[in-house]
């Protein structure tokens, strides 16, 4: 018998949806071992947040009121806490930014075994993870004996929990030492401003790596002319600074929800789909026809670019 | 000050292959320098061009072939490398972020660095999390995704932007000794030069076993255990259109004419 704690996310005021989503993962992974489901909810508005974290199946929610933002140093030092009061077996944490932060520090201080980035979770003789390698061509599942394992989980591939929960709700006593904290929030700073808005247009003409060098990119540019629409790009042309930052869609950039989504040379990481996946039509170039993004097209054209968006731009040009 | 930056060369995977166990059939595998270490490696470089950094060490878990890979890297500027390797991690399925926490912490006890830089990920198992799990079992200060970085080497403090999700960044002050992970796009990484490739030939990189690191062999052992790897199952159910590049730009040009999304 084991029990679970799930650390929520919260951000600005408001719940991120991974918190939802870990409620569902943790509450499956509790049945399986027969133990109850515990929630930690650490900084931000934390009674507001353990109202709205109450849903079924929910055992316990502890909550840590230690500063308004995210600081990872508070992090561990309550999941410490919070691990030595409730003794769970397994914790779970969102495979997020800030999960990365804190949760590998956790486990190194707690000596547990960590698994990251999970997309589906089996408990038997031992706890199976299901997890993806070189870039999502793969999938593997790892074991790992013990229930002392943390697991951080990927967003999206749970449902979010629903239904109002009956659970005890109460501030944990932890004692956060002030001493201990090495690190610093100074402010927050947004980076896709400028003049366009990629998250307004209605047709975009997506590029990525498979471009190949800068000056292909006038290719795009022309296509989007002739097509009226928007170029927007996935991260690796802005990390190469070919476009800037307000074009990039994905979990870093912007998520864009347009009528068409061309996406041409992207082979579609698990980053740029959070982004572009709640496009209505969704059509991808490019010559591997075994790329991720070809689960998520409706149509495609298994072809070089460099042939294709210039017969595609003549077609709208004549 | 010293700056210490983890480098893996992880396999690069053809876009066709076969699985072999549980692992991809070497035939279908290459190697590279790790996208984000590569950019670790360039804020490094650049941190001992701007006279913050005294030296630029660079450490890398692999065997001997990982050695044009870290040549790389001392060709773009480092100053020496170290490359951790023996019999009982050549056997290793899958070494875990506890086994490779291990290993670098005795690499960091030796060399003492003020700065670690990490890849924020590998390309290959892509854990995420080594860098962070480094920094607490060394009792370094760390930041997780790090996208600018200005260090205040006088007063101790690294100023970093992290970079979150949805455009946003958070700006944070660590104190140091500090681990940070870096993320891609933070620099523009160079291409080594000839002269870079020349000189790299004769700086040290030296060969360490487990057992010269003080480390048992367990180590590599870790807590999980690799058991099945396999292809995922196609999703898709796209419509693909086929023919010249002529036929399929038509064929998608009526269909976005017929959505009326199109001129």
């Amino acid at each position: 018998m084991s029990d679970v704690l799930v650390v929520a996310e919260g951000r600005n005021g408001e719940l991120r949806e991974v918190s939802f989503e870990l409620l569902t993962a943790g509450r499956e992974l509790a049945d399986a071992a027969g133990g109850e489901l515990h929630v930690a909810v650490i900084t931000g508005p934390v009674a507001e947040y353990a109202a709205e974290l109450n849903r079924e199946g929910v055992d316990a929610i502890h909550t840590v009121d230690a500063g308004e933002e995210f600081n990872h140093d508070v992090y561990v030092q309550a999941i410490e806490g919070l691990y030595d009061a409730v003794e769970p077996g397994y914790v779970l944490a969102p495979n997020s930014v800030n999960g990365l932060d804190y949760a590998p520090a956790v486990a190194t201080a707690l000596d547990l075994a960590i698994v990251t980035d999970v997309v589906d979770l089996e408990l038997g003789d031992a706890l199976v993870a299901t997890r993806e390698m070189y870039g999502g061509k793969v999938e593997t599942t790892v074991e790992t004996p013990t229930d002392r394992t943390l697991v951080t989980i990927r967003g999206g591939e749970w449902p979010p929990a629903e239904g109002e929960g009956s659970a005890t709700i109460e501030a944990a006593d932890v004692e956060i030492d002030e001493d201990a904290i090495s690190s610093t929030v100074t402010g927050y700073e947004e980076v896709a401003g400028g003049d366009v808005d990629i998250a307004d247009a209605d047709v975009l003409v997506s590029v990525g790596r498979g471009i190949e060098e800068e000056d292909n990119l006038e290719l795009i540019f022309e296509l989007a002319e002739a097509m009226d629409a928007t170029v927007s790009s996935s991260r690796p042309i802005v990390d190469n600074g070919w476009l800037p930052p307000n074009r990039q869609v994905g979990q870093s950039g912007k998520v864009v929800t347009p009528e068409v989504y061309i996406a041409i040379g992207i082979s579609g990481a698990v980053q740029h789909v959070a982004g572009m996946k709640g496009a209505e039509n969704i059509v991808a170039i490019n010559t591997d026809p075994n790329a991720p993004i070809m689960d998520i097209a409706d149509y495609a054209i298994h072809d070089d670019l460099f042939d294709v968006v210039p017969a595609l731009t003549a077609k709208f040009a004549d | 000050m010293k700056v210490l930056v983890t480098v893996k060369e992880v396999a690069t995977v053809d876009d066709e292959f076969e699985i072999d166990g549980v692992g991809i059939d070497d035939r279908f595998l290459g190697a590279d320098l790790n996208e984000w270490d590569d950019y670790a490696i360039e804020e490094a470089v650049q941190l001992g061009e701007a006279g913050i950094a005294d030296e630029v060490v660079t450490v890398t878990i692999g065997p001997e072939d990982a050695e044009q890979t870290i040549r790389q890297g001392l060709a773009k500027g480092a100053d020496r490398a170290i490359r951790i390797w023996d019999d009982a991690l050549a056997e290793a399925d899958l070494l875990d972020v506890e086994a490779k926490t291990e290993i670098l912490s005795a690499v960091v006890a030796e060399e003492e660095p003020d700065l670690v830089l990490t890849g924020v990920q590998a390309d290959d198992d892509g854990f995420g999390a080594t860098g962070v799990a480094l920094a607490e079992s060394i009792d370094y200060s760390w930041a997780a995704v790090v996208n600018e970085l200005d260090l205040d080497a006088e007063a101790g403090v690294a100023s970093v932007h992290r970079e979150l999700e949805g455009g946003l960044e958070e700006l944070v002050d660590v104190d140091l000794p500090a681990v940070l992970t870096i993320q891609t796009g933070i620099n523009e990484p160079r291409y080594a030069s000839l002269r870079g490739i020349r000189q790299a030939q004769r700086k040290e990189l030296a060969h360490l076993t487990l057992e010269e690191l003080g480390l048992a062999e367990s180590v590599v052992a870790g807590d999980l255990t690799l058991t099945s790897m396999y292809e995922p199952e196609t999703e898709s159910d796209a419509t693909i259109f086929e023919g010249s590049p002529e036929e399929t730009a038509g064929q998608l040009a009526e269909l976005l004419r017929e959505e009326g999304v199109a001129p």
